[in-house]
Protein backbone atom coordinates (compact mmCIF):
# COMPACT_ATOMS: atom_id res chain seq x y z
CA UNK A 1 0.00 0.00 0.00
CA UNK A 2 1.38 3.41 -1.24
CA UNK A 3 1.38 6.37 2.11
CA UNK A 4 3.28 8.79 -0.21
CA UNK A 5 4.80 9.32 -3.75
CA UNK A 6 7.64 11.80 -4.61
CA UNK A 7 6.63 12.80 -7.94
CA UNK A 8 5.09 15.82 -8.09
CA UNK A 9 3.99 19.38 -10.44
CA UNK A 10 7.96 19.37 -11.36
CA UNK A 11 8.37 16.24 -12.20
CA UNK A 12 5.57 16.54 -14.78
CA UNK A 13 6.56 19.55 -15.85
CA UNK A 14 10.25 18.48 -16.45
CA UNK A 15 8.92 15.11 -18.19
CA UNK A 16 7.21 17.72 -20.88
CA UNK A 17 9.81 19.74 -20.71
CA UNK A 18 12.37 16.92 -22.10
CA UNK A 19 9.48 15.57 -24.44
CA UNK A 20 9.89 19.18 -26.22
CA UNK A 21 13.60 18.66 -26.18
CA UNK A 22 13.52 15.14 -28.10
CA UNK A 23 11.15 17.32 -30.59
CA UNK A 24 13.27 19.94 -30.79
CA UNK A 25 15.99 17.81 -31.78
CA UNK A 26 13.77 16.09 -34.32
CA UNK A 27 12.97 18.94 -36.04
CA UNK A 28 15.94 20.50 -36.38
CA UNK A 29 17.76 17.40 -37.73
CA UNK A 30 15.27 17.06 -40.30
CA UNK A 31 15.31 21.08 -41.36
CA UNK A 32 18.63 21.07 -41.23
CA UNK A 33 19.08 17.42 -43.42
CA UNK A 34 16.18 17.30 -45.60
CA UNK A 35 15.24 21.71 -46.13
CA UNK A 36 14.32 20.75 -50.01
CA UNK A 37 11.65 18.28 -49.49
CA UNK A 38 10.19 19.96 -46.22
CA UNK A 39 9.90 23.37 -48.73
CA UNK A 40 8.49 21.27 -51.38
CA UNK A 41 5.71 20.21 -49.14
CA UNK A 42 4.90 23.43 -47.99
CA UNK A 43 4.91 25.22 -51.13
CA UNK A 44 7.77 27.25 -50.41
CA UNK A 45 10.56 26.41 -52.62
CA UNK A 46 13.72 28.83 -52.62
CA UNK A 47 13.73 28.86 -48.47
CA UNK A 48 16.18 26.30 -47.75
CA UNK A 49 18.89 28.04 -46.17
CA UNK A 50 16.11 29.75 -44.18
CA UNK A 51 15.17 26.21 -42.97
CA UNK A 52 18.93 25.57 -42.71
CA UNK A 53 18.89 28.08 -40.20
CA UNK A 54 15.48 26.93 -38.60
CA UNK A 55 16.64 23.48 -37.91
CA UNK A 56 20.30 24.70 -36.09
CA UNK A 57 18.01 26.73 -33.98
CA UNK A 58 15.75 23.99 -32.92
CA UNK A 59 18.43 21.50 -32.65
CA UNK A 60 20.40 23.99 -30.40
CA UNK A 61 17.86 24.48 -28.36
CA UNK A 62 16.53 20.98 -28.33
CA UNK A 63 20.40 20.41 -26.82
CA UNK A 64 20.13 22.70 -24.10
CA UNK A 65 16.63 21.55 -23.18
CA UNK A 66 18.10 18.14 -22.34
CA UNK A 67 21.31 18.98 -20.65
CA UNK A 68 20.08 21.90 -18.94
CA UNK A 69 19.12 21.53 -14.99
CA UNK A 70 16.92 24.22 -15.65
CA UNK A 71 15.40 23.77 -19.07
CA UNK A 72 13.13 26.63 -18.44
CA UNK A 73 15.03 29.44 -20.58
CA UNK A 74 15.18 27.33 -23.16
CA UNK A 75 11.96 26.22 -23.12
CA UNK A 76 10.97 30.22 -23.51
CA UNK A 77 13.80 30.22 -26.39
CA UNK A 78 11.91 27.32 -28.40
CA UNK A 79 8.74 29.78 -28.03
CA UNK A 80 10.17 32.95 -29.33
CA UNK A 81 11.43 30.47 -32.34
CA UNK A 82 8.10 29.03 -32.43
CA UNK A 83 6.67 32.84 -33.22
CA UNK A 84 9.00 33.09 -35.62
CA UNK A 85 8.28 29.92 -37.55
CA UNK A 86 4.51 30.81 -37.25
CA UNK A 87 5.39 34.06 -39.12
CA UNK A 88 7.62 32.31 -41.72
CA UNK A 89 4.64 29.96 -42.69
CA UNK A 90 1.82 32.74 -42.68
CA UNK A 91 3.68 34.07 -45.85
CA UNK A 92 2.87 30.71 -47.55
CA UNK A 93 -0.61 31.30 -47.37
CA UNK A 94 -0.47 33.15 -50.04
CA UNK A 95 -3.68 32.42 -53.19
CA UNK A 96 -0.56 31.73 -55.59
CA UNK A 97 0.99 28.63 -53.79
CA UNK A 98 -0.88 25.35 -54.52
CA UNK A 99 -0.04 23.57 -51.29
CA UNK A 100 -1.32 25.98 -48.96
CA UNK A 101 -3.26 23.54 -47.47
CA UNK A 102 -0.36 22.31 -46.23
CA UNK A 103 0.88 25.38 -44.97
CA UNK A 104 -2.70 25.40 -43.48
CA UNK A 105 -1.46 22.28 -41.77
CA UNK A 106 1.43 23.12 -40.76
CA UNK A 107 0.65 26.02 -39.21
CA UNK A 108 -1.81 24.35 -36.78
CA UNK A 109 0.89 21.90 -35.77
CA UNK A 110 3.30 24.60 -34.76
CA UNK A 111 0.17 26.57 -32.83
CA UNK A 112 -0.24 23.28 -31.19
CA UNK A 113 3.35 22.57 -30.36
CA UNK A 114 3.56 26.42 -29.54
CA UNK A 115 0.57 25.64 -27.01
CA UNK A 116 2.62 23.05 -25.14
CA UNK A 117 5.79 25.37 -25.05
CA UNK A 118 3.41 27.85 -23.27
CA UNK A 119 2.12 25.13 -20.59
CA UNK A 120 6.16 24.11 -20.08
CA UNK A 121 7.29 27.37 -19.62
CA UNK A 122 4.70 28.75 -17.50
CA UNK A 123 4.76 25.15 -15.39
CA UNK A 124 8.42 25.83 -15.18
CA UNK A 125 8.69 29.57 -14.63
CA UNK A 126 10.41 30.28 -11.45
CA UNK A 127 11.91 27.18 -11.15
CA UNK A 128 15.65 27.65 -10.54
CA UNK A 129 17.77 24.84 -10.30
CA UNK A 130 17.51 25.77 -6.15
CA UNK A 131 13.81 26.87 -5.68
CA UNK A 132 12.86 29.66 -3.78
CA UNK A 133 13.96 30.65 -0.54
CA UNK A 134 16.96 32.43 1.59
CA UNK A 135 20.50 30.57 1.88
CA UNK A 136 21.17 29.00 5.36
CA UNK A 137 23.83 29.69 7.40
CA UNK A 138 25.94 26.95 8.46
CA UNK A 139 29.18 28.89 9.83
CA UNK A 140 28.06 27.66 13.44
CA UNK A 141 28.78 24.35 12.59
CA UNK A 142 31.86 23.49 12.95
CA UNK A 143 31.68 19.75 14.44
CA UNK A 144 34.78 20.21 16.88
CA UNK A 145 35.20 21.74 20.00
CA UNK A 146 37.85 23.91 18.89
CA UNK A 147 38.71 26.37 16.01
CA UNK A 148 40.03 24.24 13.35
CA UNK A 149 43.80 25.76 13.93
CA UNK A 150 43.67 24.28 17.20
CA UNK A 151 42.17 21.26 15.88
CA UNK A 152 44.87 20.84 13.10
CA UNK A 153 46.74 17.49 13.29
CA UNK A 154 45.06 16.22 16.46
CA UNK A 155 44.15 12.83 14.97
CA UNK A 156 47.78 12.61 13.32
CA UNK A 157 48.95 9.82 15.97
CA UNK A 158 46.12 7.49 14.71
CA UNK A 159 48.40 4.68 12.57
CA UNK A 160 47.26 5.18 8.72
CA UNK A 161 47.65 1.79 7.63
CA UNK A 162 50.41 0.31 5.38
CA UNK A 163 48.92 -0.39 2.48
CA UNK A 164 47.52 3.83 2.17
CA UNK A 165 50.91 5.33 2.89
CA UNK A 166 52.50 6.96 0.32
CA UNK A 167 55.61 5.01 -1.06
CA UNK A 168 58.88 6.93 -0.09
CA UNK A 169 59.88 8.22 -3.49
CA UNK A 170 56.78 10.50 -3.64
CA UNK A 171 56.77 12.00 -0.12
CA UNK A 172 58.16 15.39 0.92
CA UNK A 173 62.34 14.97 1.56
CA UNK A 174 61.71 16.38 4.78
CA UNK A 175 59.51 12.97 6.12
CA UNK A 176 60.79 10.71 4.17
CA UNK A 177 62.98 7.78 6.30
CA UNK A 178 66.34 8.58 4.80
CA UNK A 179 67.93 5.94 7.08
CA UNK A 180 65.75 3.41 4.78
CA UNK A 181 66.87 4.93 1.68
CA UNK A 182 70.48 4.94 1.84
CA UNK A 183 70.40 0.61 2.87
CA UNK A 184 68.44 0.53 -0.99
CA UNK B 1 6.30 -2.50 8.23
CA UNK B 2 6.57 0.62 6.39
CA UNK B 3 9.72 1.53 4.33
CA UNK B 4 10.48 3.68 1.41
CA UNK B 5 10.44 1.99 -1.01
CA UNK B 6 11.95 2.51 -5.05
CA UNK B 7 9.63 2.26 -8.12
CA UNK B 8 11.53 4.13 -10.91
CA UNK B 9 13.41 7.15 -11.51
CA UNK B 10 12.44 10.25 -9.21
CA UNK B 11 9.37 7.56 -7.75
CA UNK B 12 10.15 6.34 -4.15
CA UNK B 13 7.15 5.77 -2.30
CA UNK B 14 6.60 4.76 1.36
CA UNK B 15 5.16 1.54 1.24
CA UNK B 16 3.48 -1.11 3.54
CA UNK B 17 5.80 -4.13 3.07
CA UNK B 18 6.35 -7.51 5.08
CA UNK B 19 8.44 -7.69 8.16
CA UNK B 20 11.86 -9.23 7.77
CA UNK B 21 12.79 -12.44 8.66
CA UNK B 22 15.95 -14.36 10.06
CA UNK B 23 16.84 -16.55 7.38
CA UNK B 24 20.30 -17.54 8.86
CA UNK B 25 21.83 -18.44 12.13
CA UNK B 26 24.20 -15.42 11.70
CA UNK B 27 21.85 -12.74 10.80
CA UNK B 28 20.47 -10.20 13.35
CA UNK B 29 17.24 -8.05 13.09
CA UNK B 30 17.49 -4.10 13.88
CA UNK B 31 14.99 -2.28 14.80
CA UNK B 32 15.39 1.33 13.06
CA UNK B 33 15.86 3.82 15.26
CA UNK B 34 17.52 6.39 12.78
CA UNK B 35 18.76 6.01 9.17
CA UNK B 36 19.51 9.06 6.46
CA UNK B 37 19.21 9.52 2.71
CA UNK B 38 23.05 9.05 1.50
CA UNK B 39 24.22 11.33 -1.95
CA UNK B 40 24.59 7.96 -3.30
CA UNK B 41 21.13 7.33 -2.70
CA UNK B 42 20.12 10.01 -5.41
CA UNK B 43 22.32 8.41 -8.21
CA UNK B 44 19.68 5.43 -7.49
CA UNK B 45 16.35 8.04 -7.30
CA UNK B 46 17.75 9.80 -10.82
CA UNK B 47 18.12 6.74 -12.69
CA UNK B 48 21.73 6.41 -12.95
CA UNK B 49 23.02 3.40 -11.16
CA UNK B 50 21.42 -0.11 -13.24
CA UNK B 51 20.02 -3.21 -11.62
CA UNK B 52 17.45 -1.96 -9.35
CA UNK B 53 13.63 -3.17 -9.60
CA UNK B 54 10.53 -1.78 -8.35
CA UNK B 55 9.97 -2.28 -4.99
CA UNK B 56 13.53 -2.74 -3.90
CA UNK B 57 13.50 -1.09 -0.15
CA UNK B 58 16.42 1.88 -0.18
CA UNK B 59 18.77 2.80 2.45
CA UNK B 60 22.31 1.97 3.75
CA UNK B 61 22.94 4.26 6.26
CA UNK B 62 20.67 3.12 10.23
CA UNK B 63 21.18 2.30 13.40
CA UNK B 64 18.89 0.97 16.12
CA UNK B 65 18.13 -1.84 18.76
CA UNK B 66 18.60 -5.33 18.20
CA UNK B 67 15.27 -6.89 18.55
CA UNK B 68 15.98 -10.96 16.93
CA UNK B 69 19.11 -12.84 17.26
CA UNK B 70 19.99 -16.02 14.73
CA UNK B 71 20.92 -19.17 16.73
CA UNK B 72 24.65 -18.70 15.84
CA UNK B 73 25.18 -15.14 16.32
CA UNK B 74 27.16 -14.87 19.38
CA UNK B 75 28.42 -11.63 19.17
CA UNK B 76 24.93 -9.10 19.65
CA UNK B 77 22.17 -9.77 22.17
CA UNK B 78 18.56 -8.59 22.25
CA UNK B 79 18.40 -4.69 22.90
CA UNK B 80 21.98 -4.09 22.12
CA UNK B 81 22.46 -0.55 20.23
CA UNK B 82 24.08 -0.94 16.90
CA UNK B 83 25.67 1.46 14.12
CA UNK B 84 25.34 -1.09 10.72
CA UNK B 85 27.65 -0.17 8.33
CA UNK B 86 26.37 -0.06 4.67
CA UNK B 87 29.16 -2.62 3.52
CA UNK B 88 28.10 -6.62 4.44
CA UNK B 89 31.15 -8.76 4.77
CA UNK B 90 31.69 -12.23 6.29
CA UNK B 91 35.21 -11.28 8.10
CA UNK B 92 36.44 -14.79 6.61
CA UNK B 93 37.50 -14.50 2.93
CA UNK B 94 40.56 -13.62 2.23
CA UNK B 95 39.98 -10.12 1.10
CA UNK B 96 38.37 -9.63 4.65
CA UNK B 97 41.33 -10.70 6.67
CA UNK B 98 43.51 -8.31 4.65
CA UNK B 99 41.01 -5.35 5.93
CA UNK B 100 39.70 -4.84 2.34
CA UNK B 101 36.09 -5.05 3.83
CA UNK B 102 34.23 -3.32 1.04
CA UNK B 103 35.43 -6.05 -1.39
CA UNK B 104 34.57 -8.95 0.70
CA UNK B 105 33.88 -12.40 -1.72
CA UNK B 106 31.25 -14.09 0.09
CA UNK B 107 28.16 -11.52 0.65
CA UNK B 108 27.19 -10.57 -2.89
CA UNK B 109 24.34 -13.02 -3.64
CA UNK B 110 24.25 -11.34 -6.72
CA UNK B 111 27.90 -12.54 -7.37
CA UNK B 112 27.80 -14.12 -10.80
CA UNK B 113 25.94 -10.85 -12.17
CA UNK B 114 28.72 -8.51 -10.47
CA UNK B 115 31.10 -10.69 -11.73
CA UNK B 116 30.04 -10.11 -15.65
CA UNK B 117 29.63 -6.31 -14.93
CA UNK B 118 33.03 -5.62 -12.76
CA UNK B 119 34.80 -8.49 -13.54
CA UNK B 120 35.03 -9.91 -9.88
CA UNK B 121 32.60 -9.31 -7.39
CA UNK B 122 32.29 -6.54 -4.77
CA UNK B 123 30.55 -6.81 -1.17
CA UNK B 124 27.09 -6.73 -0.53
CA UNK B 125 25.35 -3.85 -0.06
CA UNK B 126 22.30 -2.59 1.77
CA UNK B 127 19.56 -1.03 -0.36
CA UNK B 128 21.22 -0.69 -3.35
CA UNK B 129 21.54 -2.05 -6.66
CA UNK B 130 21.39 -6.05 -7.40
CA UNK B 131 25.02 -5.91 -8.83
CA UNK B 132 25.94 -5.48 -4.91
CA UNK B 133 23.52 -8.20 -3.77
CA UNK B 134 19.42 -6.34 -3.58
CA UNK B 135 19.90 -6.56 0.23
CA UNK B 136 16.55 -4.71 1.37
CA UNK B 137 17.88 -1.24 2.95
CA UNK B 138 17.60 0.29 6.39
CA UNK B 139 15.23 3.43 5.31
CA UNK B 140 12.22 1.11 6.76
CA UNK B 141 11.21 0.55 10.60
CA UNK B 142 12.79 -2.93 10.72
CA UNK B 143 15.82 -4.52 8.84
CA UNK B 144 17.58 -8.41 8.37
CA UNK B 145 20.90 -7.37 8.87
CA UNK B 146 22.77 -10.99 7.71
CA UNK B 147 26.43 -11.55 8.71
CA UNK B 148 25.30 -9.73 11.88
CA UNK B 149 28.35 -11.06 13.99
CA UNK B 150 30.84 -9.30 12.02
CA UNK B 151 30.09 -5.75 11.06
CA UNK B 152 27.57 -4.14 13.24
CA UNK B 153 28.81 -1.46 15.54
CA UNK B 154 28.34 -2.01 19.40
CA UNK B 155 27.72 1.65 20.95
CA UNK B 156 26.37 2.49 24.33
CA UNK B 157 23.14 2.97 24.86
CA UNK B 158 23.96 6.35 27.45
CA UNK B 159 25.50 9.17 26.22
CA UNK B 160 25.80 9.62 22.70
CA UNK B 161 23.01 10.72 20.68
CA UNK B 162 21.55 8.70 16.97
CA UNK B 163 22.93 11.66 15.28
CA UNK B 164 26.39 11.51 17.13
CA UNK B 165 26.67 8.22 15.90
CA UNK B 166 25.00 7.04 12.82
CA UNK B 167 27.18 8.37 10.48
CA UNK B 168 29.86 5.62 11.13
CA UNK B 169 27.12 3.35 8.73
CA UNK B 170 29.10 5.52 6.23
CA UNK B 171 29.66 9.48 5.25
CA UNK B 172 31.87 9.78 8.16
CA UNK B 173 34.65 6.72 7.42
CA UNK B 174 33.88 7.67 3.79
CA UNK B 175 35.28 11.20 4.31
CA UNK B 176 37.76 9.89 7.01
CA UNK B 177 39.29 7.40 4.24
CA UNK B 178 39.12 9.37 1.35
CA UNK B 179 41.80 11.66 3.62
CA UNK B 180 44.14 8.29 4.93
CA UNK B 181 43.99 7.46 1.40
CA UNK B 182 45.52 11.17 0.87
CA UNK B 183 48.11 9.92 3.44
CA UNK B 184 48.49 13.65 4.63
CA UNK B 185 51.79 15.16 5.76
CA UNK B 186 51.76 18.48 7.78
CA UNK B 187 52.77 20.30 4.07
CA UNK B 188 50.32 19.12 2.20
CA UNK B 189 47.26 21.12 0.67
CA UNK B 190 44.50 18.57 0.67
CA UNK B 191 41.73 20.20 -2.42
CA UNK B 192 38.13 18.75 -2.10
CA UNK B 193 35.40 18.98 -4.40
CA UNK B 194 31.94 18.82 -3.47
CA UNK B 195 31.01 20.32 -0.24
CA UNK B 196 27.61 17.94 0.69
CA UNK B 197 28.11 15.60 3.23
CA UNK B 198 30.93 13.33 2.44
CA UNK B 199 33.14 16.17 1.67
CA UNK B 200 32.23 18.08 5.37
CA UNK B 201 33.74 14.54 6.90
CA UNK B 202 36.53 14.66 4.32
CA UNK B 203 37.19 18.17 5.40
CA UNK B 204 37.12 17.90 9.17
CA UNK B 205 39.25 14.57 8.43
CA UNK B 206 42.14 16.26 6.83
CA UNK B 207 42.10 19.09 9.07
CA UNK B 208 42.21 16.20 11.93
CA UNK B 209 45.10 15.15 10.31
CA UNK B 210 46.85 17.51 10.05
CA UNK B 211 47.02 19.06 6.41
CA UNK B 212 48.60 22.73 5.89
CA UNK B 213 45.93 23.81 3.99
CA UNK B 214 42.29 22.42 3.05
CA UNK B 215 40.33 23.49 0.20
CA UNK B 216 37.05 23.06 -0.44
CA UNK B 217 35.21 23.50 -4.19
CA UNK B 218 31.33 24.04 -4.25
CA UNK B 219 28.44 26.28 -5.64
CA UNK B 220 26.08 26.37 -2.84
CA UNK B 221 26.80 29.16 -0.63
CA UNK B 222 25.28 27.37 2.48
CA UNK B 223 27.59 24.31 1.75
CA UNK B 224 30.26 26.36 1.28
CA UNK B 225 29.76 28.10 4.80
CA UNK B 226 29.80 24.87 6.52
CA UNK B 227 33.31 23.97 5.10
CA UNK B 228 34.62 27.11 6.31
CA UNK B 229 33.04 26.70 9.75
CA UNK B 230 35.01 22.83 9.40
CA UNK B 231 38.47 24.64 8.78
CA UNK B 232 38.26 25.29 4.82
CA UNK B 233 39.41 27.71 2.16
CA UNK B 234 36.47 27.90 -0.29
CA UNK B 235 36.14 28.12 -4.52
CA UNK B 236 32.78 28.79 -5.66
CA UNK B 237 33.29 27.13 -9.42
CA UNK B 238 30.32 29.26 -10.26
CA UNK B 239 31.94 33.07 -9.42
CA UNK B 240 35.97 31.87 -10.18
CA UNK B 241 38.12 29.53 -11.57
CA UNK B 242 39.36 26.37 -9.88
CA UNK B 243 42.37 25.65 -11.68
CA UNK B 244 43.38 29.47 -11.05
CA UNK B 245 42.58 29.58 -7.49
CA UNK B 246 44.09 26.50 -6.71
CA UNK B 247 47.49 27.66 -8.14
CA UNK B 248 47.29 30.65 -6.74
CA UNK B 249 46.79 29.15 -3.09
CA UNK B 250 49.55 26.36 -3.50
CA UNK B 251 52.35 28.91 -5.26
CA UNK B 252 51.70 27.74 -8.65
CA UNK B 253 52.25 23.77 -8.65
CA UNK B 254 48.67 22.59 -7.30
CA UNK B 255 47.68 20.91 -4.48
CA UNK B 256 49.42 17.74 -3.59
CA UNK B 257 46.40 16.01 -2.46
CA UNK B 258 43.12 16.10 -4.03
CA UNK B 259 39.60 13.88 -3.56
CA UNK B 260 37.01 14.00 -5.45
CA UNK B 261 33.66 13.62 -3.24
CA UNK B 262 31.12 14.55 -6.31
CA UNK B 263 30.79 11.73 -8.34
CA UNK B 264 29.41 10.86 -11.76
CA UNK B 265 26.69 13.47 -11.49
CA UNK B 266 29.17 16.61 -11.31
CA UNK B 267 27.04 19.59 -11.99
CA UNK B 268 27.12 20.91 -15.61
CA UNK B 269 29.14 23.56 -15.04
CA UNK B 270 29.76 26.33 -18.54
CA UNK B 271 32.51 24.33 -19.45
CA UNK B 272 32.57 22.44 -22.84
CA UNK B 273 33.55 19.24 -21.72
CA UNK B 274 30.78 19.12 -18.74
CA UNK B 275 28.35 20.23 -21.45
CA UNK B 276 29.21 17.18 -23.61
CA UNK B 277 29.02 15.13 -20.64
CA UNK B 278 25.29 16.23 -19.79
CA UNK B 279 24.90 15.74 -23.62
CA UNK B 280 26.44 12.21 -23.97
CA UNK B 281 24.65 10.66 -20.80
CA UNK B 282 21.59 11.83 -22.57
CA UNK B 283 22.32 10.15 -24.71
CA UNK B 284 23.34 6.88 -23.63
CA UNK B 285 26.35 7.41 -24.93
CA UNK B 286 28.26 6.93 -21.24
CA UNK B 287 27.07 6.54 -17.87
CA UNK B 288 29.17 8.87 -16.00
CA UNK B 289 29.94 12.59 -15.81
CA UNK B 290 33.49 12.88 -14.97
CA UNK B 291 34.20 16.99 -14.84
CA UNK B 292 35.29 16.79 -11.28
CA UNK B 293 37.69 14.22 -12.28
CA UNK B 294 39.34 15.74 -15.41
CA UNK B 295 40.14 19.28 -13.27
CA UNK B 296 41.32 17.17 -10.64
CA UNK B 297 44.12 15.46 -13.29
CA UNK B 298 44.71 18.75 -14.54
CA UNK B 299 45.86 20.67 -11.60
CA UNK B 300 46.78 17.84 -9.20
CA UNK B 301 50.56 18.52 -8.43
CA UNK B 302 53.01 15.93 -10.00
CA UNK B 303 53.26 12.99 -7.99
CA UNK B 304 50.44 13.92 -6.25
CA UNK B 305 47.38 11.28 -5.12
CA UNK B 306 44.34 11.47 -5.96
CA UNK B 307 41.67 10.00 -3.34
CA UNK B 308 38.23 8.88 -5.02
CA UNK B 309 35.62 8.35 -2.60
CA UNK B 310 33.10 9.19 -5.26
CA UNK B 311 30.43 7.09 -6.82
CA UNK B 312 30.98 5.95 -10.72
CA UNK B 313 28.50 3.98 -11.93
CA UNK B 314 30.32 2.52 -15.36
CA UNK B 315 31.72 3.96 -18.30
CA UNK B 316 33.37 7.80 -18.67
CA UNK B 317 34.32 9.48 -21.53
CA UNK B 318 37.47 11.75 -22.32
CA UNK B 319 39.52 11.00 -19.13
CA UNK B 320 43.33 12.64 -19.46
CA UNK B 321 45.17 9.63 -19.24
CA UNK B 322 48.05 11.77 -20.76
CA UNK B 323 47.98 14.16 -17.53
CA UNK B 324 47.70 11.40 -15.43
CA UNK B 325 50.67 9.34 -16.56
CA UNK B 326 53.03 12.20 -17.54
CA UNK B 327 52.45 13.00 -13.82
CA UNK B 328 53.50 10.02 -12.14
CA UNK B 329 49.74 10.64 -10.41
CA UNK B 330 48.12 8.34 -7.68
CA UNK B 331 44.85 7.39 -7.74
CA UNK B 332 43.28 5.66 -4.89
CA UNK B 333 39.17 4.75 -4.73
CA UNK B 334 37.14 2.16 -3.94
CA UNK B 335 34.00 1.59 -1.12
CA UNK B 336 34.57 2.45 1.81
CA UNK B 337 36.09 -0.30 4.32
CA UNK B 338 33.67 0.70 6.94
CA UNK B 339 35.03 -1.58 9.40
CA UNK B 340 38.47 -0.57 9.57
CA UNK B 341 38.04 3.21 10.55
CA UNK B 342 34.90 2.53 13.12
CA UNK B 343 36.67 1.39 16.38
CA UNK B 344 39.17 4.81 16.07
CA UNK B 345 35.70 6.94 14.73
CA UNK B 346 34.06 5.67 17.83
CA UNK B 347 37.21 6.79 19.95
CA UNK B 348 37.05 10.66 18.15
CA UNK B 349 33.61 10.82 18.86
CA UNK B 350 33.99 9.56 22.54
CA UNK B 351 36.91 11.85 23.49
CA UNK B 352 34.77 14.73 21.58
CA UNK B 353 37.13 15.67 18.85
CA UNK B 354 34.53 15.79 16.44
CA UNK B 355 30.53 15.80 16.61
CA UNK B 356 29.20 14.23 13.26
CA UNK B 357 25.55 15.65 14.13
CA UNK B 358 26.91 19.07 13.03
CA UNK B 359 25.95 17.77 8.92
CA UNK B 360 22.67 16.93 9.79
CA UNK B 361 20.32 20.27 8.35
CA UNK B 362 17.09 18.02 8.17
CA UNK B 363 15.07 15.51 10.32
CA UNK B 364 11.72 14.13 9.31
CA UNK B 365 9.34 11.05 9.61
CA UNK B 366 10.12 7.97 7.63
CA UNK B 367 6.67 8.42 5.94
CA UNK B 368 7.71 12.52 4.87
CA UNK B 369 11.21 11.18 3.39
CA UNK B 370 9.81 10.79 -0.66
CA UNK B 371 9.58 14.34 -0.41
CA UNK B 372 12.62 14.83 1.11
CA UNK B 373 14.46 12.84 -1.89
CA UNK B 374 13.36 16.04 -3.76
CA UNK B 375 14.21 18.62 -1.48
CA UNK B 376 17.82 16.79 -0.96
CA UNK B 377 17.69 16.45 -4.90
CA UNK B 378 17.42 20.09 -6.13
CA UNK B 379 19.48 20.92 -2.65
CA UNK B 380 16.09 23.11 -1.36
CA UNK B 381 16.06 24.47 1.67
CA UNK B 382 19.46 24.71 2.44
CA UNK B 383 19.30 20.45 2.47
CA UNK B 384 22.79 18.72 3.33
CA UNK B 385 21.82 16.07 5.35
CA UNK B 386 18.47 13.86 5.91
CA UNK B 387 17.57 12.08 9.08
CA UNK B 388 14.41 10.08 8.83
CA UNK B 389 13.08 8.49 12.00
CA UNK B 390 10.48 5.03 11.22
Amino acid sequence: MTNQKSSGVNGSALALARGLGWFSIGLGLAEMLVPRVLTEQLGMQGKEGLLRFYGVREFAAGLGILISDNPGPWIWGRLAGDAVDLATLVTGLGEHNPRKGNVAMALAAVAGVTALDGVSAQALSGRGPRGPGPVRDYSDRRGMPKPPEAMRGVARNLQIPKDMRTPDALRPLDSRNLAEERTI
Amino acid sequence: MRALCWHGKGDIRCDRVPDPQIEDPRDAIVKVTSTAICGSDLHLYNGFIPGMQSGDIMGHEFMGEVVEVGTGNKKLRLGDRVVVPFTIICGECEQCRRGNFSVCERTNRNRDLADKVFGHTTAGLFGYTHLTGGYPGGQAEYVRVPYADVAPVKVSKNGLSDEQVLFLSDIFPTGWQAAVQCDVEPSDTVAIWGAGPVGQFAIRSAVLLGAKQVIAIDRLPERLTMARAGGAITINFEEESVIERLNDLTGGKGPEKCIDAVGLEAHATATIDSMYDRAKQMLMLETDRPHVLREIFYVCRPAGTVSMPAVYGGLSDKIPLGAFMNKGLTLRTGQTHVNRWTDDLLRLIEEGQIDPSFVVTHQVKLEDGPAMYKTFRDKEDGCVKVVLKP
